[in-house]
């Protein structure tokens, strides 16, 4: 037995130790990876981010240099109280806030550097730069910003800010402190943009010190610069835009039907991209991302997913005589509206009646719209299969889904199906009377104004678009073959002039015939979506959203466009105002029916927009009077600085 | 000539070559650890690894020397080697010089000599030569105070000179003794002590009272016949008490700051999350940095001189103390554990030939050679894997350093020395 003592703890030992090593190396033994590793400091050199340019060559952002203070919790060594001070003053920061934003890159990581104070002005750094080295732990780092070129195109251009942690888990590329572009083309062409930062591995000592290159250097890479872009964006006809959407809520989106190139992207309210660089970003942020009221970072032109309305009349036009239901010369009488036995499923407005399809499109007579949708649906024995069939038809002009774009935003809109109904009310058991507001563009019918606008285009080409798109040129590199494959409708050829008829006399004799513009052969509908929200809990109704979507000229369109205005009341009022200004000022550069301007750039929609927050009771639609603001004057200066 | 070729093939090779192993892959560390950035030549003697290279090469000189004296030699001359270890040790507080604090060191020129490290063999010849006396009895009290006097006057020698963790290596003969004839109460009381001393520490007096009393009250039931009085058995539980309270009094008030902080981390006791923090910077830091060492060294390690934290000398006294950290980063488990195997293997190897000797001498010297192995073996990876607080003594044949490394050579290679002769004994 006295023999066995040492012998057994040996092995026992032996034991215990092999279980440790494997606990440590093997068990918590994590993989391992060169950044976690504190021996081993990482310099990275960013490159220069890409410039963005607008489609007439015109530089909209550039880059500036920024200066962040980064800290390695773990190297902080505590200060003297004057050494504290000062550091503090240098920082223009107090104790309790450098008390805590230590805290805080410690919770992080003690070892990896987080941003301390970013973003530092020019002065500031050169003041501190000379004194760095007697605060341990806390080092500068150089980093490049946006500098805008511009004041406008905020929704367009996004910005760039610092990664947070989901997106460093999921992208292990970015690190703390990193910036990434947040919306619109600095978010979806950031990998182009952003290029890729080199990095060297330096070996450390237990001091810190650099004692040479980590293996010769073998694992370091060289940055590679980001590529310059060129966008479709027209940056005056945006401005414009902008400067139309003042004091108003929508969006507006302006499409070259012959490429797919989007020419404008406007959203209001907006604001200036420029508040989004420098110290104040955050601060600035947070005020636009909690304003839940205007939603200035809701790019509506992207994302209002409404009915259409009548604008999605013409589409039903066009199914109907695709599928040989209906032709052009077939007319249908309008008492008011349609009725179905003695009951009226819908209203109309007084016109001439009977109407053909060109009346029936100029004037916009529901009716007329209703009778081709049930002929459409009722032409199959079961109403299921012609909803599919319909659906199908609608879907092929890029309503109902994804548009599949490089916009960093946007919303599939809705065309019911056959599958939709039968889930409602049961199979076989509904028919084309149950929803005859998709004949008029209401009811379950969805769609967002850059569908509206690419169906615009679609119409314009008669039969076919190219997916809308935000990219025009990438340096050095060709855009997506999928923006320059033409997409084709499911409805032939011969079957647009009837329709594109139709939308000319809209402008012509029907509904937007003030709104003509000398010279330029517009083609348009004008269309409203009612609405809703929730005020003190009760589901109210607001004024009407005005709705308008055309293209110019008439034959070989260069411009589509839909104009869509929060609670401008009937389609022609606002919407339609702006979207025959736009096409002009596209057209022709410049405007000769100031009168419609003047009228757009002093009529505001800001009363309206109160109405709901204000607690009073309120009316609405034609019961309201419009407010008239006097800041013309103000707005043509506006306009100047935007030019330069 | 036939009958030295025989001889020379009665050494036990595989002590030899596990020897040799050690000392190998040690000097691959030492080289890993102390390498900095190129390694122009490997005898380099401004560099560590280049020093060491010498320290192995007069290693075998020393071999040789040992295993051409005759085997009767050291236990003849036990004595003498002994009061010269000693007379070495003494002579420090005249002439030795102070290196962090300790005065272990004799200088002559640019060398330093450590005779604690020879001590220890010094130690292992006159315990041996004391317990194999005929007259010696290791049960009676009279030559359990003798003999613990054999130890105790080095002991004390070097924990006067500051070095408290070459100290410690002397409990190592306790495995001696008791394979010796020491009463089993001592190693029941030894481990009681010990078990107790943590319990106090970690959870307080009233859980010592607890584990006393519900272990005594144990014993007492299954030992029905020869039963003491119940008033032994409270008597003992009151000096466990007052023992406790004796430990806590002790590491508050008897232990300089750094040792309270070692084992305060060991047993971690400290909960105030500022004292922590500063403690990772200065009690805890070598145990941190050593930890992560070995932890990024992962299944396979980083590979010969690829370690990054060994580059960059993250753990400090990786040469020496802390070698073992550089193993775990460059060599990663599988180095690791063939390291502890070789040193198990090593020690039972020796244990198994310890058992075999027919002359008593050479048995309690090979078993004084197994356990001091064992207490450097055990201490050291121990506290550089954080398993025991921090004690600074070297890994045998690993550690840089000329003393050390012939120091254990010699204790060594006397043993395989005396286990070849074991068929002169008769
Ligand atoms: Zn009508």
């Amino acid at each position: 037995m006295r023999k066995l003592l040492l012998l057994t703890t040996v092995i026992l030992v032996g034991l215990v130790f092999i279980a440790r090593l494997f606990y440590l190396q093997v068990y918590g033994g994590y993989e391992y990876d060169i950044f976690e590793d504190t021996a081993i400091k990482k310099e990275f050199t960013y490159p220069k981010r890409g410039y963005v340019y607008d489609r007439n060559g015109k530089l909209l952002v550039a880059n500036q240099p920024s200066y962040d203070v980064m800290v390695i919790p773990r190297e902080v060594e505590p200060m003297t109280p004057e050494d504290l001070t000062e550091f503090c003053n240098l920082l223009k920061i107090t104790k309790e806030e450098y008390n805590k934003k230590l805290e805080r890159a410690k919770n992080y990581s003690p070892r990896l550097p987080s941003p301390f104070v970013p973003q530092l002005s020019k002065s500031d750094y050169a003041v501190l730069q000379e004194k760095m080295r007697k605060y341990a732990g806390f080092y500068i780092q150089k980093r490049s910003l946006r500098s805008y070129q511009t004041t406008i195109g905020a929704n367009v251009l996004g910005d760039i800010g610092e990664v947070n942690r989901s997106i460093i888990e999921k992208q292990p590329y970015y690190k703390l402190g990193d910036l990434i572009g947040k919306q619109g083309v600095e978010q979806s062409y950031e990998e182009i943009l952003r290029g890729t930062k080199g990095i060297k591995f330096i070996q450390k000592d237990r001091f810190n010190k650099s004692i040479g290159p980590f293996k010769e250097g073998r694992f370091d890479t060289l940055p590679v610069p980001g590529k310059d872009i060129t966008i479709t964006i027209d940056s005056d006809l945006q401005a414009y835009g902008e400067l139309l959407m003042q004091h108003k809520r929508g969006g507006i989106v302006a499409i070259e039907p012959n490429s797919g190139e989007i020419l404008a992207m406007v959203t209001g309210p907006s604001y200036n991209p420029n508040i989004l660089v420098g110290r104040n970003r955050s601060k600035n942020y947070t005020k636009l991302h909690y304003d839940s009221i205007a939603k200035p970072l809701f790019d509506r032109g992207l994302l209002a997913q409404y009915p259409p309305g009548s604008p999605f009349k013409v589409i039903n036009a066009l199914i109907g005589l695709q599928e040989g239901v209906v032709d052009e010369h077939d007319t249908f009488s309008c008492r008011m509206g349609y009725y179905y036995g003695s009951r009226r499923l819908t209203g109309c407005h007084h016109h001439r009646s009977p109407v053909d399809m060109n009346m029936g499109i100029a004037q916009s007579c529901n009716a007329y719209f209703v009778n081709v949708y049930r002929r459409i649906i009722d032409k199959y024995k079961d109403a299921g299969d012609g909803m599919n069939i319909w659906a199908n038809h609608a879907k092929s002009f890029g309503l109902g889904d994804f548009l599949n774009n490089d916009l960093s935003v946007g919303r599939p809109g809705r065309i019911p199906n056959g599958d939709y109904y039968d889930r409602a009310y049961g199979d076989n058991r509904w028919g084309s009377t149950y929803n005859v507001s998709n004949a008029i563009g209401q009811g379950e019918v969805e769609a967002t104004p850059i569908q509206l606008a690419n169906m615009a285009a679609a119409i314009g080409n008669r039969g076919y678009y190219y997916t809308p798109h935000i990219i025009k040129n990438i340096e050095g590199d060709t855009i997506p073959s999928n923006f320059t494959t033409p997409k084709y409708t499911s409805i032939d050829r011969k079957h647009f002039e009837p329709v594109i008829e139709g939308m000319f006399d809209v402008y012509n004799d029907g509904t937007a015939k003030s709104l003509r513009v000398e010279g330029i052969e517009i083609c348009g509908k004008t269309g409203t979506a009612e609405n809703f929200a929730i005020v003190n809990g009760k589901k109210t109704q607001l004024t009407d959203h005005s709705i308008f979507v055309a293209f110019a000229p008439k034959d070989n369109p260069k411009i589509a466009i839909a104009v869509f205005v929060e609670n401008g009341y009937w389609g022609s009022r606002f919407a339609g105002r702006m979207a025959s200004l736009m096409i002009e000022k596209y057209i022709k550069g410049s405007i000769t029916r100031t009168d419609l301007e003047n009228w757009i750039l002093t009529h505001s929609l800001e009363d309206e927009y109160a109405k709901p927050i204000s607690d009073e009771p309120f009316k609405i639609n034609g019961e309201t009077t419009l407010q008239v603001i006097d800041n013309y004057a103000i707005k043509l200066e506006d306009q100047e600085t935007l030019k330069q | 000539m036939l009958r030295e070729n025989q001889r020379r093939f009665k050494f036990d090779w595989v002590t030899i070559i596990l020897f040799l192993l050690l000392v190998g892959f040690g000097y691959v560390n030492i080289l890993s650890a102390s390498h900095d950035g190129e390694v122009t030549s490997y005898l380099n003697m401004t560099e560590l690894y280049g020093k060491q290279l010498v320290f192995i090469g007069l290693t075998f000189v020393i071999i040789i020397l040992i295993l051409s004296l005759e085997a009767k030699f050291y236990e003849r001359f036990s004595s003498i080697i002994y009061l010269a270890a000693i007379l070495l040790l003494v002579g420090l507080f005249i002439f030795g010089k102070d290196v962090n604090g300790a005065r272990s060191w004799y200088g002559i020129g640019s060398m330093t000599i450590q005779p604690s490290e020879f001590a220890k063999f010094a130690t292992a010849l006159a315990v041996a030569k004391y317990i194999s006396d005929l007259q010696t009895n290791m049960k009676t009290l009279k030559d359990q105070i003798r003999v613990a006097a054999i130890i105790f006057i080095p002991a004390l020698l070097i924990l006067l000179q500051n070095d408290a963790g070459s100290t410690i290596v002397y409990t190592a003969f306790f495995f001696v003794f008791y394979r010796e004839g020491l009463q089993q109460i001592y190693l029941i009381v030894a481990l009681s002590l010990i078990v107790l001393a943590v319990i106090s520490l970690k959870f307080g007096i009233i859980a010592t009272t607890i584990v006393a009393a519900v272990a005594l009250t144990i014993r007492y039931l299954v030992r029905k016949k020869k039963r003491a009085s119940k008033l032994q058995y409270v008597l003992v539980l009151f000096l466990a008490i007052g023992y406790g309270y004796g430990v806590k009094a002790f590491y508050k008030h008897g232990l300089q700051i750094h040792q309270q902080n070692r084992i305060s981390l060991w047993l971690r006791l400290e909960k105030d999350p500022a004292k922590l923090e500063r403690m990772r910077k200065s009690e805890a830091y070598n145990l941190i940095q050593s930890e992560e060492a070995i932890s990024s060294g992962g299944l396979t390690g980083k590979g010969f001189l690829q370690g990054t934290r060994t580059t960059g000398k993250f753990v400090p006294e990786q040469e020496t103390d802390y070698i073992f950290s550089t193993v775990g980063e460059e060599w990663g488990f599988a180095g690791s554990s063939i390291v502890v195997f070789l040193f198990v293997f090593l020690i039972i190897r020796i244990l198994y030939l310890a058992e075999a000797q027919k002359s008593q001498f050479s048995r309690v010297y090979g078993y004084g050679v197994a356990s001091i192995l064992f207490i450097h073996f055990t201490i050291n990876i121990g506290m550089v894997m954080g398993l025991i607080p921090t004690v600074g003594i070297p890994l045998p044949f690993f550690s840089y350093g000329g003393s050390g490394l012939w120091g254990f050579t010699i204790l060594l290679f006397i043993f395989v020395k005396l286990d070849s002769n074991k068929i002169n004994e008769w």
